[in-house]
């Protein structure tokens, strides 16, 4: 599995779990309009960690931003992932 | 008898001035100060509510802030209800506070069987013949959450709660706060208190309003001076709408403040940046406005700014006349025998600074919202396959902890799966009974868990 339909398979689970409706998932959405709130991306993370063993978050990488979009989102795991795959 | 007139947060607003220009702005109205002159929030009903002892109950935070200016000096006691309180503890509040009046917007429900005076409130403003007599030197009862799950109510007055800390940054123009915080809480109520008894304006938050309405509200009205947990602030760099505030102070507090988030937010807002430490029993301690993690070792053992620091058996502790007074319905007091305020916060000295590793009792700070986890073992443990629990904390770089758990099964589990079953099992219980941020993200099962010599399981901070 890809590391894209990895992390977008965890935004689906913790949004059943929490009930929470997520919107259609494209690059461009907004992570904060995803519909999920702050504490479900923080279990995303969480749970990405476990999958993928990274956490991109918690690197503090110099001048590294917070991503805003989806897309930014999925491209920091893909960042992470590939060099060491 | 006529009794001596007390400092209060209507005449000391009054005495700033600068009405013309001062501003109180929530969701749904912006309030001119000019329009607090002759006018009531309470359609004029507050002669009822003189010497009472009075829960202040609303859904939107303008309406408690302008119960509060229009109430303080004229009720004995105050007490101010976050947002999330539940029915049965908003009883037991009233019950142990004496309540004998709830001041309510209606958006929350505010039945309490014991209290019959129930006085209208709201963001719409009625012209009153005000008599602003303040004859009282009201409590002020903010609530925190205790270990048992009932809450803690925290007495404190105008005068700890009004005692400031100056910010570094001069302005041209009279500084506007704003705060992520609700302001019936410590953190936004001292924000909300420093603005209005310092001559300035504020934009409050509002629950329910998204990070990028709030930033773009906070930003139409030029917030200069801004604070929240750096998980607030780690979720505004996020946001698609951070750009539209442009604070040149930002001020994190109520949670660990680390070096990368510092950082960060410093990087991107290119602001002046403070980290402060405070609670509620113990109030605004200190600012840290160096920008790094941690505080200076050279604070401890004297005083620094009005603050007396002293570190034992690893916790800070906190002398201030910002301390709270005491609590209602415990025996035990807030200070020690010097005076002191025990916060249970756990220092470390690393080089010249001390820094914060976690709280004494384990309690988990998930961005800014306190999760004891024997509530959260209490839950688990209800499961029937399990023997015990351990909650601690998991460190995010989103909320900066999440909840997680370990736990020892009665018996063996048959298979992967059925292992798998029971986990599914003890997650759904746990969001059967808890709010969402004390649910654990993973329940770990383990053979065993340490017990200390106490007999209790092994709790370190982490």
């Amino acid at each position: 599995m890809s590391v894209r339909s990895i992390v977008m398979n965890e935004f689906d689970q913790v949004a059943t779990r929490q009930n929470m409706h997520l919107a259609p998932l494209t690059d461009d959405l907004a992570l904060l309009d995803s519909g999920l709130d702050s504490l479900c991306i923080a279990v995303v993370v969480s749970r990405l960690e476990d999958e993928l063993g990274v956490d991109p978050f918690s690197a503090n990488v110099e001048g590294a931003q917070f991503p805003v979009t989806v897309g930014d989102f999925i491209h920091l795991y893909e960042g992470a992932v590939s060099p060491k795959v | 008898m006529q009794a001596t007139e007390q400092i209060s947060m209507w005449n000391t607003i009054h005495s700033t001035g600068n009405f013309s220009e001062r501003f109180l702005c929530g969701a749904e109205a912006v309030i001119k100060f000019s329009d607090l002159i002759r006018s009531s929030s309470l359609r004029g009903r507050h002669e009822e509510l003189r010497g009472r002892s009075v829960i202040i109950r609303t859904g939107d935070q303008l309406a408690s802030a302008l119960a509060m200016i229009e109430l303080d000096g004229i009720v004995r006691r105050m007490v101010l209800c976050p947002p999330d309180i539940r029915d049965q503890d908003l009883q037991f509040v009233a019950e142990s506070t004496e309540a004998d009046a709830i001041v309510s917007d209606f958006s929350e429900s505010s039945r309490v069987p014991s209290v019959g005076l129930v006085i209208p409130c709201g963001t719409e403003l009625t012209p009153a013949d005000y008599d602003p007599k303040a004859v009282y030197a009201t409590e002020w009862i903010l609530l925190t959450s205790g270990t048992t799950g009932a809450p803690k109510m925290v007495v404190h007055s105008l005068r700890t709660l009004g005692g400031t800390i100056e910010s570094d940054v001069s302005l041209a123009r009279r500084p506007v706060w704003c705060t992520f915080y609700d302001m019936r809480r410590y953190g936004g109520l001292s924000i909300f208190l420093r603005a209005m008894l310092g001559g300035d304006s504020m934009v409050l938050s509002s629950t329910g309003e998204s990070t990028a309405s709030f930033l773009e509200r906070a930003g139409a009205n030029g917030v200069t001076h801004m604070s929240g947990t750096p998980s607030h602030w780690r979720r505004a760099i996020m946001s698609p709408a951070a750009r539209k505030v442009a604070p040149p102070y930002i001020r994190m507090s109520g949670e660990i403040a680390d070096q990368s988030t510092l950082d960060r937010v410093r990087a991107f807002y290119g602001a002046n940046i403070a980290h402060a430490f405070a609670s509620t029993e113990a109030g605004v301690g200190f600012v840290v406005n160096d920008g790094l993690a941690g505080f200076p070792a050279a604070w401890v053992g004297r005083k620094h700014i009005e603050v007396d620091l002293r570190v034992e058996d690893g916790s800070l502790r906190l002398r201030s006349r910002r301390n709270a007074a005491r609590y209602i319905g415990k025996s035990d007091g807030i200070r020690d025998a010097d005076g002191f305020v025990d916060t249970g916060d756990m220092v470390e000295l690393r080089g010249d600074r001390y820094y914060f590793v976690g709280r004494r009792d384990g309690t988990i700070n998930v961005g800014g919202f306190k999760v004891h986890p024997e509530e959260v073992e209490e839950v688990i443990q209800q499961h029937p396959q399990v023997r015990m629990a351990l909650v601690r904390a998991k460190k995010s770089a989103i909320t900066g902890a999440l909840v997680s758990a370990e736990v020892v099964l009665a018996t063996e589990p048959g298979s992967c799966d059925d292992q798998s079953a029971i986990q599914q099992d003890i997650l759904q219980l746990c969001r059967n009974v808890l709010p969402p941020h004390k649910v654990p993200v993973s329940i770990n099962i383990v053979s065993e868990l340490p017990v200390a010599e106490t007999g209790k399981i092994a709790r370190c901070c982490a």
